[in-house]
Parts: structure tokens; C-alpha cells; sequence
């Protein structure tokens, strides 16, 4: 049983009163989370110092701008955090800036996390035209009755790592048909209880509803199958490649909002993978033609392989792509089956050290001739 | 190449320094026969072959990939080869995963006195490219 916190509010409300109180009471100086920017349902992450700034605040907005873990990382990739910082992110932001710590690209020192059982977002083009706004209320309906909501990110729809694994703090959302009228926070960590004490409201001992959440998995496993075979259908060799990926502009956007991709000198963008005449000459010589740019499927396997180990199937370079290729789940379908070699979750826990940088003695013996 | 011409795989074969290259220096002064298909590339371990090398590699229209180094516990630099396995794999992977013929990479441990081993293996893998034909990559236009 783990500590639970219960305000008497909706949900909403009561995470703002939580984040209120957590400032007013200097148990935090910063608080990072999802705030309106105009009432067309633009919304962007902002760190928030006074409780009043607050008022905008939408921490539990269906709608991820940026992986937030690529913002934290930024955020404390040049030292560590001075002061206490509370951050409102989704499960898979979480698991991505603790794989981005794990390539020391940040630091989780002093920043506290709280998370929630997660519905999925909606893709970034439906925030531009209002679209987000309009469909809340039947976000909330469906989230409540533990369905997955229409329109979410394709990504989203077939995800199953809907449960945070670090969070100090888990807001129950998937499943509770009673967000309206009170808020659960779960205190999964010392941190998480510490920072609860003293708040207005219960404190009882619970649990998420295990059965609820397995059929809800049950739903998000039948619905990632089916995002599966489809795309499965298509990948059919260097062909169904090229049919899936030959549109690609090579315009780099999916690894520009990709929170793992991190390097800040990309080996794709460097000089060394431009053309040089020499190279259009031997390669027109042997093919007799050349898409220009040449290049966007050596990118996009490339990228496969530095990233498919630790790919948290976010959706966010989906959510970019000009042209529509379905990035995201060519990558998690990958990825989840090169992290299954390894018996790895990217992001479950920072002390797992990634596949690529150790070894066993004895393994893998399948892959030797 | 002529219709009636029998095909004849190129096959990259990426060798260490300490070990696999000196098995295939062996396999040359015993006189080992085995298929003229190798392009050997000297690398002074298995784990500096980056796996991108490889899909530069495949996309460029090799018939074959063969990743050569020292039996593990063996390697020059104690730990190589065990990353090389890891990335090695993972490269596999990728390749079944978008099911793109991964039975064209190949990785062997060969020791510097496994000149026989080292011809084995160059044949063998010669006639598996063989069976598998062309690599369908070298006349794609739209990589």
C-alpha cells in the first residue's frame, strides 16, 4: 500500500492546490508545468516561481508541445538544479530524462517529479486550430471510464508504459470515474511524502486499481497489435522501406524534437555526410539515378540505430513529420524489440546502465556464426 | 556481368588487427583456397566498426558484410569484441525487424591461428550470399 494523498476537489484543481501549496510553503521554489498561453488552447512548459502565476497553469493538459525530458534536460544539463524544482510530466517524459541523465545530458538532482496514470495526448496540429480545446470534456469522459480517447497520437493509442516508474508522486487518472470530484495522489517516494505533509485534504493508504488498469492495458496491447501488423504489412524489406521513407525531406525535425536524439553536433548534419561531387559521380555511375537529398534512409536507419535501444515511443517525431511517415511506430516497434535482446525498459530505472555500454561474458551466442 | 557468367558475391569483411586478420594472413601463406569475394578492411578492433558503417555498407549495394575479431576473453583490448557482440546484435536486429536480409551480415570469431577457420568461414559465407543473389540495394534510386 503506498501513502495516498485525496483533496477533495477535481483533479485538476487539486494538483494546482498542490502546486500552490508546495510554493506558498517553500517546499519548492519552481514549478515546472504545462501553462495557456491564449485561450485558442496553445499551451507551453514554463517554469513557474510565484503561486499566482499558477492561475493558467494546465498540468494535466493533453497535449505535449516538447518532451518535456528534452526541456529538463536543458533545464540542468550545465549543473544541477540550486533549488528544489517540482515537475508535472507524462510517464514517457519522465522515462526519457532519465535516459538523457543517463547520458549525462541533465541532472535529477532537486527536481521532484509528479506524474499520472496517462490517457495519451493529442498531436500538436489539432492545439494550432483549437481542436484540443473543443474535445477536453470528451478526453476526461473517456480517460475516466478507462477508454482511450479518439484522435490521441497514434503513439499514444498503442502505448503500454502508461504507468510512471519513478515519479515521486502519481496522480490516478486512467480509470477513476471520480476525477471530478476528488483527486488521488499517490506518494510513491520518501521525497513525494515529505513534500505532501501538512496539506489540506486525507491521507489514506492505496493502490491503483489493478484490475482497472489491466483492462486498460488489455485495450492499449490490442490496439498497439493492430499498429503492429499494419505497419508490419508495409515493412516488407528495402522496398517497403524506401515506400514508407522515400518521401522523407530530410528535413532532421524527427530527430530535432526526438528527446534521446541529444548530440549537439549530429553525425547526419555534419559536413562529412554531405555529397561531394565525387560522391554524386560514383553513385549516379552505379545506380544510373539518385534521389536528391541523397541519404534520408541511410539517416533514418542510422537513426534507428543510435536511438532504437532507448526509443520511450513518445510520438513526438511523428508529430513533426511534414510528409506524414509513421515514424513513431516504425520506431517503437523496432525499438521495443531491440530492447527486448537486452531485457530493457528505456527510462524504468536510472541505475540500469544502457544495453550498448556494458556486457556479459556469456550471452548472445545466437548472433555468432 | 554477362548472363551466363556465374555470380560472384562482394562481400566487406571487416578484420582486427590482433586476431582475424592474421588468421586471414595465415589462410593466405598456407595456401588455403577460398572464393577471390573478400574485400578485407583492417580495423585495429572489432568494436571500432561503428554498426552505421555497416548500413553505409549494405545501402551501397554490398552483397554481404562479414565482422571479424578475436574469441571473446581473447580481444587485444580485453573488452572490444564483447561491445562489438552487443552492437553487432542490435545492428542484426534492426536489419530483421524492417526485414531487410539480415542473413547478409555475419559476425566470426577468428583467431590469429585460425587461418582454416578463416577460409572455412569465407567460403561458407560466400555461398550463402550466393544462394541469396544480388543485393537488391545497389540499382535502388531513393535511398
Amino acid at each position: 500500500m503506498t501513502k495516498t494523498l485525496k483533496i477533495n476537489k477535481n483533479v485538476e484543481q487539486g494538483i494546482l492546490e498542490l502546486l500552490r501549496f508546495l510554493l506558498d510553503g517553500g517546499k519548492v521554489s519552481g514549478v515546472f508545468t504545462l501553462k495557456r498561453i491564449n485561450k485558442e488552447g496553445s499551451v507551453a512548459y514554463s517554469l513557474v516561481t510565484r503561486s499566482d502565476e499558477l492561475e493558467d497553469a494546465v498540468p494535466l493538459f493533453p497535449l505535449m508541445p516538447v518532451n518535456a525530458g528534452k526541456l529538463l534536460s536543458r533545464f540542468s544539463l550545465r549543473g544541477k538544479s540550486n533549488k528544489p524544482v517540482a515537475a508535472v510530466v507524462k510517464p514517457c517524459e519522465l522515462r526519457a530524462f532519465i535516459e538523457l541523465v543517463k547520458r549525462e545530458q541533465g541532472s535529477l538532482e532537486n527536481i521532484f517529479f509528479i506524474s499520472s496514470t496517462c490517457g495519451g495526448v493529442y498531436p500538436i496540429e489539432m492545439a494550432v486550430d483549437g481542436a484540443v480545446e473543443n474535445n477536453l470534456s470528451k478526453y476526461w469522459e473517456a480517460v475516466k471510464k478507462g477508454e482511450i480517447p479518439a484522435q490521441i497520437r497514434p503513439a499514444c493509442r498503442g502505448c503500454v508504459e502508461f504507468k510512471p516508474y519513478t515519479a515521486d508522486m502519481t496522480v490516478d487518472l486512467v480509470g477513476s470515474s471520480d476525477i471530478d470530484k476528488r483527486c488521488m495522489i499517490l506518494l510513491n517516494t520518501k521525497n513525494g511524502e515529505e513534500l505532501a505533509q501538512d496539506m489540506k485534504g486525507d491521507f489514506l493508504e492505496k493502490e491503483l486499481d489493478k484490475k482497472i488498469l489491466d483492462k486498460f492495458q488489455n485495450k492499449r496491447e490490442a490496439e498497439r497489435k493492430k499498429l503492429f501488423d499494419e505497419i508490419e504489412e508495409k515493412m516488407k524489406g528495402l522496398d517497403g522501406f524506401i515506400d514508407i521513407f522515400g518521401k522523407c525531406l530530410g528535413c532532421h525535425g524527427c530527430s530535432k524534437v526526438c528527446p534521446i536524439c541529444y548530440c549537439k553536433l549530429c553525425e547526419f548534419e555534419s559536413p562529412d555526410s554531405e555529397y561531394k561531387p565525387s560522391n554524386y559521380e560514383s553513385d549516379l555511375k552505379k545506380r544510373g539515378g539518385l534521389k536528391v537529398p541523397p541519404g534520408t534512409v541511410y539517416f533514418q536507419i542510422g537513426r534507428l540505430d543510435h536511438i532504437a535501444i532507448s526509443c520511450v515511443g513518445c510520438g513526438a517525431c511523428e508529430d513533426v513529420c511534414p510528409v506524414d511517415i509513421p515514424i513513431s511506430i516504425i520506431f517503437k516497434k523496432v525499438g521495443e524489440s531491440v530492447q527486448k535482446l537486452f531485457d530493457y525498459i528505456p527510462g524504468r530505472d536510472v541505475k540500469e546502465e544502457i544495453p550498448l555500454l556494458t556486457f556479459e561474458k556469456d550471452e548472445l551466442s545466437e548472433v555468432e556464426d | 556481368m554477362k548472363k551466363d557468367e556465374e555470380f560472384m558475391p562482394r562481400i566487406l569483411a571487416f578484420l582486427c588487427n590482433w586476431c582475424s586478420y592474421a588468421g586471414a594472413d595465415l589462410a593466405g601463406t598456407s595456401r588455403l583456397k577460398y572464393p577471390p569475394s573478400i574485400l578485407p578492411i583492417r580495423v585495429m578492433c572489432s568494436s571500432r566498426v561503428d554498426p552505421l558503417f555497416i548500413v553505409k555498407a549494405y545501402l551501397g549495394g554490398i552483397d554481404g558484410v562479414l565482422l571479424a575479431g578475436c574469441h571473446p576473453g581473447d580481444c587485444h583490448y580485453e573488452k572490444g569484441n564483447y561491445y562489438t557482440r552487443r552492437r553487432f546484435a542490435l545492428i542484426k536486429k534492426i536489419f530483421e525487424e524492417l526485414d531487410m536480409e539480415a542473413d547478409r551480415l555475419l559476425l566470426s570469431w577468428i583467431s590469429a591461428s585460425e587461418g582454416p577457420k578463416y577460409a572455412k568461414v569465407a567460403t561458407e559465407f560466400t555461398e550463402k550470399i550466393k544462394k541469396l543473389g544480388e543485393n537488391p540495394a545497389k540499382n535502388k534510386i531513393f535511398l
